[in-house]
């Protein structure tokens, strides 16, 4: 038996024991507290705990399991909300009451609901790793797919059960494999979750995220498969930004992976998403997510396991040929817990105390995104879009520095434009997509045939503006000439009428792209029109007196989303009020 | 059998060694006696086999490898509660020191808690009404929400906490029990004493349970002190279903005793010499603020801090902030033309506010009069920089009135004075009656049908004499 030699905070260790493997997962102590192995040596074996250690004695047993910290994975997944290490939080709630107690051992999956079960093979069909052999409804938009799991060599189905109700833990199948040994399948499966899950291959990006965030969609767009970060110093809507594309993008299924933030945000996630409607589906979001919250009091070592349980969960609905987006706030925190635990382990530290291998744990986590081809021959993807809570707001501390390394979009955000309640406060000079070109085609053939060119001259003015400021910032609007001030009053157009968005207002809260794109036309029509009247003759104060700008500002709850017929009505109008003014102009001179 | 473990085999800072020693659990109390006769506590920080590590809360001073004996008590430290703590004031350890004698416990927590699991929150939502303008319409305190005060040396944050202790009501009085914990970790004598004559005066040390770590208290004590407040407020609030209302002060002077006694484990420092595990250790404090479904009490926390040179990128204010649902920040400008309550506005913020105002709770233009406010606040900025450049002579008329905006603001609606306690009605009206002095035309976040209801540039004109 394998006894407990020391305590310091999560981290235990067993003096001279020779039965423990690498990322085995262990139990420690008589409360039996979920752990894993993290370092084996001669000496000592080195394992961290993800309770609290409050209590626990030297010499108190330490218990291996044989296999690695592994997610179970089946039905039951989607609308439950687990912790670090996939222990359903509910279940929880009623075994240990309103305060999380130790040592609570409880499965990850209802082990009593059942399922109503159609197999999708018969006896006699050959089954490989990552086909699919059974299919049942898990909430009312998503199907779950029981595939073979890619650890199986596969082999003959021998035996299916009838269609019917089961639980997850029913054998609905048999198959033989090649060397004749029997498999039993159930309807779930187990996977460690440090491994990514294969695929057959990985295809290329081109279609976009949609999330009906006009600065995201238009500016700096996602593409499905793609990565992001989040930057932005606290207050500036991190929390908020992730909140609105978990709502409203286009992905099958979200993951929320709440990873040491605020209790308080997780329970708002769970009573909104709850009374929220999905306008494709017409079901409440939580039919489509799956929430790990592992709050900042929780146990530190759990945290840092919580961004793998959160992509291992993704990978496995990828899998069955879902689009997911995963919501990691914030991937800071996991470094912090990864600091914590290596300062712990008396690590040799490098940047600001973070151990050397910070870099190689970011790009391990985001390169398990992408768009594949899975193993079973269906398509699916795996977004990942992760908050980054920089320490003092400054984007060159390493955990900001490492993620931008390896993420394709960054969307800064920046504390002035939140100062100023412009939400969402992403700074549209500093953030950028490198999915632009990648995702031009998609663009053009579903949106509109010249929307790229819209938007690069929708940022040109925005990058103009930002020249123009210094000047502005130095001896004030007036001094500048007529069309430049066109240009700024313009911007402001822009900024106030395009950028920003209000996720309160029920149409202003997700924009489809057809509008986003008769918006910027409208603008660029405002300005063209404005300079020809400027060339004209006419005085820059007389355009904006027109109130156009104002007209604009307001388009975003003047024309309902589902009315983009209306533009026509407007842009005909903005024709005719030039025309009038050039007549105007034209009759004084 | 009670084991006594005689010596120590190693005394580092404030904390010792023993060796030898069996059958020792992870963060046990333990009591070392001195030859004296005196008693101090410890709690064990590292634990192995034969050796055990304790961090002595009053400190090593004293202390030889052979003057000591040790008992191990075999459980965690707890902190005995009972409702008759209110009114009482207790050392930083949950000792009473008022000279009433010990509390008669009901009960005894440990006074590291436990995590609140997320699905047994419920969402705060009701707030509380502080009768300070500022905060009342722009930074709204709810229910259960931590809302911390950045301030700096010299700035009025401890007059502001005593304004809000004696002003702050719950919003829908219904007639449940309204009490104050005050932790107090490191301050000046004369602070705590400020602290202890303002209670007195206004009445309210009837429901004030007050734990006191003076600045020339032992540290590790202090390191116990919120811990043992927020121990006191949970009970209170979900034991006995009453609104708790938690004050902390100051918690820069905490997260430096926490790099002492870090430092002195020879641990390795993260920023500033801080330890890689702040954020999870003030995390594990300001968590503890909620409310918890099925029981009607709450915890609300405003914890106090001073931003060491005005810093908020320090990373005490800069963790505080991450965890925490906003911020009140004081600024020193303001503060020296007199303004009080000093609120930076731009930079404050409560998450929370937009679930726990508007109509039901506070009145349904809440939102919008804030959100205008914000806004023209924030062109205030802008207009004077562009004024200390240019004059003021040269700018626009638009930027003229904000200009003006900003004084008459600044003067009637955030310097409020320390007695002046107004209603959420009072305050709105106020708000409006100030955007009232903008052209109509510049109030974008407000829809036409509440200018037409609050938009009054004569009334405006009148009132404030332009």
């Amino acid at each position: 038996m394998d006894r407990i030699y020391s305590i310091n905070g999560p981290v235990v260790k067993v003096k001279r024991s020779r039965s423990f493997s690498m990322m085995e997962m262990v139990y420690v102590g008589n409360k039996r507290l979920i752990s894993e192995v993290i370092g084996v040596n001669s000496e000592f074996t080195t394992i961290q705990v993800y309770e609290g250690t409050t209590g626990l004695m030297p010499g108190e047993p330490v218990v291996g399991t044989g296999a690695a910290m592994s997610a179970l994975l089946g039905p039951g997944i989607i609308t439950n909300i687990f912790d670090g290490i996939e222990r359903p939080l509910r279940s929880l709630a009623e075994l240990t009451g309103a305060f999380i107690g130790d040592g609570a051992e409880v499965s990850s999956l209802d082990t009593e609901k059942k399922y109503s079960v159609t197999l999708t093979v018969r006896q006699g069909d050959t089954l490989s790793a990552g086909q699919v052999y059974c299919t049942c409804p898990e909430t009312d938009v998503i199907t779950h797919r029981c595939m073979l799991s890619p650890l199986s060599k596969g082999g003959e189905v021998v035996w299916t059960a009838p269609d019917g109700e089961y639980t997850v833990n029913d054998v609905v199948c048999r198959i033989k494999t090649p060397r004749g040994e029997e498999e039993e399948l159930t309807l779930c499966q187990r996977w460690p979750i440090r491994t990514p899950r294969p695929c057959a291959e990985r295809l290329p990006i081109n279609r976009p995220l949609i999330t009906g965030q006009r600065v995201i969609d238009t500016i700096a767009p996602i593409a499905k498969g793609g990565t992001a970060a989040i930057p932005g110093g606290f207050g500036t809507g991190k929390t908020m930004t992730q909140h609105q594309l978990a709502k409203w993008c286009d992905a099958d299924i979200i993951v929320y992976i709440g990873c040491g933030e605020r209790g308080n945000e997780m329970t708002q996630v769970l009573e909104e998403f709850s009374e929220l409607i999905d306008p494709r589906t017409d079901r409440p979001l939580t039919d489509r997510t799956v929430l790990i919250a592992n709050t900042s009091n929780m146990p530190v070592s759990a945290r840092e396991a919580s961004i793998y349980t959160g992509i291992t969960l993704a990978e496995y609905y990828r899998d069955m040929g879902y689009h997911i987006a995963i919501m990691a706030d914030s991937t800071s925190r996991w470094a912090e817990a990864l600091r914590e635990l290596s300062g712990r382990l008396e690590e040799m530290p490098a940047e600001e105390g973070f151990p050397a291998y910070l870099p190689s744990r970011i790009s391990e986590f985001y390169e398990r995104a992408g768009y594949v081809k899975t193993l079973g021959g269906s398509e699916g993807s795996v977004s990942i879009i992760g908050a980054v809570s920089p320490q003092g707001s400054d984007f060159s501390e390493p955990v900001t520095q490492n993620t931008k390394r390896f993420v394709r979009c960054f969307w800064a955000l920046d504390k002035s434009l939140a100062y100023a309640r412009h939400y969402p406060a992403i700074n549209w000079t500093s953030s950028y997509s490198e999915y632009i070109d990648d995702l031009a085609d998609y663009y053009r053939k579903n949106v509109a045939e010249d929307f790229m060119e819209v938007r690069q001259q929708i940022s040109n003015i925005l990058v103009e503006e930002n020249t123009l400021m210094e000047i502005v910032k130095l001896m004030g609007a007036d001094v500048l000439p007529d069309d430049q001030k066109l240009l700024i009053e313009t911007a402001r157009a822009v900024r106030v009428g395009f950028l920003q968005q209000n996720a309160y207002h029920k149409d202003d809260t997700y924009v489809p792209l057809e509008k986003q794109y008769r918006m910027m036309k409208l603008i660029l029509q405002f300005y063209s029109l404005g300079r020809k009247a400027l060339e004209e003759g006419a005085a820059v104060g007389s355009i904006i007196d027109m109130g156009w700008i104002e007209n604009i500002i307001k388009i975003k709850y003047d024309i309902p989303n589902d009315k983009p017929e209306m533009f026509d009505e407007y842009s005909a109008r903005m024709d005719k009020d030039f025309a009038a003014l050039g007549g105007g102009v034209a009759v004084g001179a | 059998m009670e084991l006594k473990y005689i010596g120590l085999d190693e005394i580092n800072g404030p904390l010792v060694a023993l060796q030898g020693v069996s059958g020792i659990g992870y963060d046990e109390m333990a009591e070392l006696r001195l030859s004296d006769g005196s008693k101090r506590l410890g709690r064990v920080v590292e634990v192995s086999e034969d050796r055990a590590v304790l961090q002595v809360f009053e400190g090593t001073k004293g202390l030889s490898l052979g003057n000591t004996t040790t008992r191990f008590e075999g459980k965690p430290m707890e902190l005995p509660l009972s409702k008759e703590m209110l009114g009482r004031i207790f050392s930083g350890a949950g000792k009473p020191i008022d000279g009433l004698g010990d509390i008669y416990p009901e009960k005894y927590a440990d006074i590291n808690g436990k995590p609140l699991n997320p699905v047994s929150r419920e969402y705060p939502r009701n707030y509380i009404n502080t009768g300070i303008s500022s905060i009342d319409a722009l930074m709204t305190l709810i229910r259960g929400q931590k809302l911390p005060i950045f301030s700096g040396s010299g700035l009025s944050h401890n007059k502001l906490a005593v304004q809000i202790v004696r002003q702050a009501k719950i919003a829908d009085e219904d007639g449940q029990d309204f009490a104050i914990v005050f932790g107090a970790m490191g301050v000046k004598n004369d602070v705590a004493d400020y602290f202890k004559r303002s209670f007195e005066e206004t009445g309210s040390l009837q429901r004030v349970v007050m734990f006191m770590n003076m600045s020339n208290d032992p540290i590790i004590e202090r390191i116990l002190t919120p811990r043992c407040a927020l121990t006191a407020a949970e009970y209170l609030a979900f034991e006995h279903n009453m609104h708790i209302l938690v004050i902390l002060t100051d918690m820069t002077a905490y997260a430096e005793a926490l790099r002492e006694f870090s430092s002195s484990k020879g641990e390795i420092p993260a920023r500033k010499g801080y330890p890689g595990y702040l954020y999870s250790d003030l995390a594990s404090l300001y968590e503890r603020a909620g409310v918890v479904k099925g029981a009607s009490g709450s915890v609300t926390q405003i914890p106090i801090l001073t931003m060491p040179n005005d810093d908020i990128t320090h990373p005490v204010p800069d963790l505080t902030g991450y965890i925490t649902e906003g911020q009140i920040v004081l600024d020193r400008n303001l503060d020296q033309t007199g303004v009080y309550p000093a609120v930076s506005v731009l930079p404050s913020l409560s998450r929370l506010m937009k679930d726990g105002i508007g109509e039901g709770y506070t009145r349904e233009d809440h939102q919008m009069c804030a959100n205008q406010l914000f806004a023209a606040y924030a062109k205030v900025s802008d207009a004077r920089s562009l004024a200390s450049v240019i004059g003021e002579e040269e700018l626009s008329a638009n930027d003229k009135s904000y200009l003006r905006f900003g004084r008459l603001f600044e003067k009637h609606f955030i310097d409020q004075g320390f007695d002046v306690n107004r209603t959420i009605e009072q305050t709105l009206d106020l708000g409006w009656q100030l955007l009232s002095t903008l052209p109509k035309s510049e109030l974008d976040r407000v829809d036409d049908e509440h200018i037409e209801r609050f938009y009054d540039a004569k009334k405006a004109a009148v009132l404030f004499g332009l």
